[in-house]
């Protein structure tokens, strides 16, 4: 089962390299595509169950033992973000052929798509640090493409700035990454954590502060976010969708990952990081009330909910990891679905601007319906998800006596049910007004399939209510576990049983 | 994609050719791709690698590029660049993954010492097939940066062509705007 882990890796490059080889025939690289992605959903389930049953698993590369092989770890945080992220990255592959568009346009769409689904899941199995920077680079420089394809103006200047926050970032992890070998020797996670202890005090702060600036920057928290608005809006369609689904919180999986296995509980930064999440949820918030787009106002509320993970893992608490733990899952299958439904919105209308759309709960029920369980979810209404995940978050917040938080975390959730109001009463309510705008654009697509992607995430955030119990008890068994580091050292370094 | 006139815009027409710089070309091109060989073999002991032939068969594309512009890089070879950065993925990820079919782990590799008439004995390593593929993917980027950046004749973009931010986006597009079942994209 351990010889599994590479599959998530390895799958897709191969699809992308067949895709790269079949540049001239679409369907070839849709099958291609589809059958990766599915593959890396089995792969994903299969390790998550194993994982469940039979504690962390470990793959060495090539045999090498640790400290020159390629380490690959999965533990239950890992597993269940690569079932999340995979089953989200088949969804919006299934709505981008939909869509056509760029997927149609442009050969190189499904190669990249690949490559980014590739680094994705690398992230979430490497056991170092190094091959954790290579695999946000894959990522990133395959977001490069994804984000500025088309070449209209505003995407190649959103997609500046994003490609030089991103390589300010890189250089910063790089350079964290050469402090860390020169002062311990080593850049495996497993072996980081049981040598960085022995380091100086202030050495130790600041490792721990850059990790955080690092990922920071990447998750978009507080005062590193302001890049994320700007860019994601401009993005093709249904690749919004992912960014904002699961780049960030490739982000958030390595705050939580270095904080909690790289440094000893009093190096945490826990006040700090409580300070950063408040700010987040409630500046991302009120960046959202001042739009006038669905998709500036939804990628202003990413940042916001950002804050919302950072504060469950600021209170370093079972209970608040886990609520983290919930929230990420929770999230990322929500704001999939509203970018999705962003996007059949736009399809239907021509448009994603408040003032121009409207009627569409008439026009269109079908939208407003999967536009509606999303958008209650993420603004933490019963029954749904988001409330399961806000009340566990502010319940381990009140454990811990971080009063403060727990009121902004209200404010903010109050201030995303304002402008989930917003987007409802100006898209699904009020006069069918602009319905009328480019027409030309519907024959060329099949809303069917973009309708069923979006259907099927929906029905995903649906089912974590029903199936709320056993997740959050995975959740608090997958925080157990991040707060047991000794586990996984032991996992990597002790338990090779290779 | 390949006829491309004679580019006078750019000054590569006939009469402002060097013979010097063509005449060198011809020799050099050559004598360049075996030192890549040499390299890409090497590569496991010694000074080398996949990347570094990659990357020395790109100085001489460079060099082609040089005396007869991205025509000429084009027709460098016959398989199209993007065939040739997709078999070169293909065959490094596929190294990667055929161990796992075999029940070892991942990009383990295998090495075997023959004995040959004239060499005497040469040691085999299945890494080399790993070194080919990044040789391959290099030299399919660095073909189509400069189809993408070094051509001048190219029509300025119109909705319809990919812009050129990226190599990758670059390749065969145009000819696919018009997909398999004729459902066209305007925008």
């Amino acid at each position: 089962m351990n010889d599994f882990i590479p599959l998530v890796v390895i799958v897709p490059l191969l699809g992308a390299a067949l895709c790269v080889v079949a540049a001239r025939s679409r369907r070839v690289q849709r099958v291609v595509s589809l059958v990766a992605l599915s593959s890396n959903v089995i792969t994903a389930i299969l390790l998550l169950v194993e994982v469940d049953d039979e504690g962390i698993l470990v793959s060495q590369a090539g045999g090498w033992r640790v400290p020159i092989g390629i380490t690959l770890t999965v533990d239950r945080l890992s597993a269940v973000m690569l079932v999340v992220s995979s089953l989200m990255l088949i969804s919006v592959m299934v709505y981008a052929i939909g869509l056509g568009d760029e997927e149609q346009r442009f050969s190189a769409f499904h190669p990249i798509y690949l490559a980014l689904a590739a680094g994705v899941s690398a992230s979430f199995v490497t056991g170092d640090l190094f091959n954790l920077f290579v695999a946000f680079e894959m990522m990133l420089v395959a977001s490069y493409v994804l984000l500025t394809l088309g070449g209209r103006r505003a995407q190649v200047r959103s997609g500046m700035t994003y490609v030089i926050i991103s390589l300010i970032a890189s250089t910063f992890f790089v350079t964290a990454l050469a402090l860390l070998y020169a002062s311990t020797g080593t850049v495996n996670m497993a072996e980081l954590a049981d040598r960085i202890p022995d380091l100086p005090d202030g050495v130790r702060l600041g490792f721990s502060l850059l990790l955080v600036v690092v990922f920071g920057i990447k998750a978009g928290v507080f005062p590193l976010y302001f890049w994320l608005p700007d860019s994601y809006p401009t993005a093709p369609g249904a690749i919004t969708a992912v960014f904002a689904g699961l780049l960030t919180k490739v982000g958030v999986y390595a705050i939580i990952r270095s904080q909690t296995l790289l440094f000893p509980p009093d190096d945490r930064q826990g006040s700090l990081l409580l300070v950063i999440a408040a700010l987040t949820m409630v500046v991302g918030v009120l960046g959202a009330l001042a739009q006038d787009d669905m998709r500036r106002i939804l990628s202003f509320h990413v940042i916001s909910q950002i804050g919302y993970m950072i504060f469950g893992l600021a209170l370093f608490s079972l209970a608040g990891i886990a609520g983290a733990v919930f929230y990420v899952v929770h999230h990322i299958a929500v704001k999939t679905s509203l970018f999705l439904v962003a996007g059949l919105v736009e399809f239907r209308t021509g448009s994603g601007r408040l003032s121009n759309v409207g009627g569409l709960v008439r026009s269109a029920p079908a939208v407003a319906l999967l536009f509606a369980f999303p958008a209650l979810s993420l603004a933490g209404l019963p029954p749904f998800s988001g409330f399961i995940a806000k009340f566990a978050l502010v319940d381990a917040g009140i454990d811990d006596g971080a009063y403060l938080v727990v009121v902004a975390s209200l404010v903010a959730s109050l201030l995303t049910v304002m402008s989930m109001t917003k987007i409802w009463l100006a898209v699904f309510w009020g006069d069918a007004e602009a319905a009328s705008v480019d027409r030309r654009l519907r024959a060329s697509r099949s809303p069917l399939l973009m309708s069923i992607a979006t259907g099927f995430v929906v029905a995903i955030s649906l089912a974590l209510i029903v199936y709320a119990d056993p997740v959050y008890d995975y959740a608090e068994r997958a925080a157990t576990e991040l707060l047991e580091p000794a586990q996984y050292v032991e996992a990597v370094l002790g338990g090779d049983d290779r | 994609m390949t006829d491309s006139p004679r580019r006078r815009e750019t000054g590569h027409h006939v009469s402002d050719r060097m013979v010097i710089l063509d005449t060198a070309s011809k020799v050099l091109y050559h004598s360049i791709l075996v030192l890549a060989l040499y390299f890409v073999l090497a590569g496991h002991n010694r000074p080398g690698g996949g990347f570094v032939s990659g990357l020395t068969v790109g100085a001489a594309v460079a060099l082609r590029y040089v005396s007869g512009g991205a025509a000429a890089v084009r027709t460098t070879f016959r398989v199209p660049a993007h065939v040739i950065l997709g078999a070169g993925l293909l065959l490094a990820a596929g190294t990667a993954f055929v161990p796992l079919l075999l029940g070892e782990s991942i990009l383990e590799h295998a090495s075997a010492t023959v004995h040959l008439p004239l060499f005497d004995s040469v040691k085999l390593n299945t890494v080399i097939l790993f070194d080919v593929g990044v040789d391959l993917v290099v030299i399919g980027l660095v073909m189509m940066a400069f189809a993408a950046f070094g051509d001048d004749d190219a029509q300025p973009p119109s909705a319809e062509r990919p812009p050129r931010e990226h190599p990758a986006t670059e390749h065969p597009a145009p000819e696919h705007t018009a997909p398999d079942d004729s459902r066209t994209v305007e925008r």
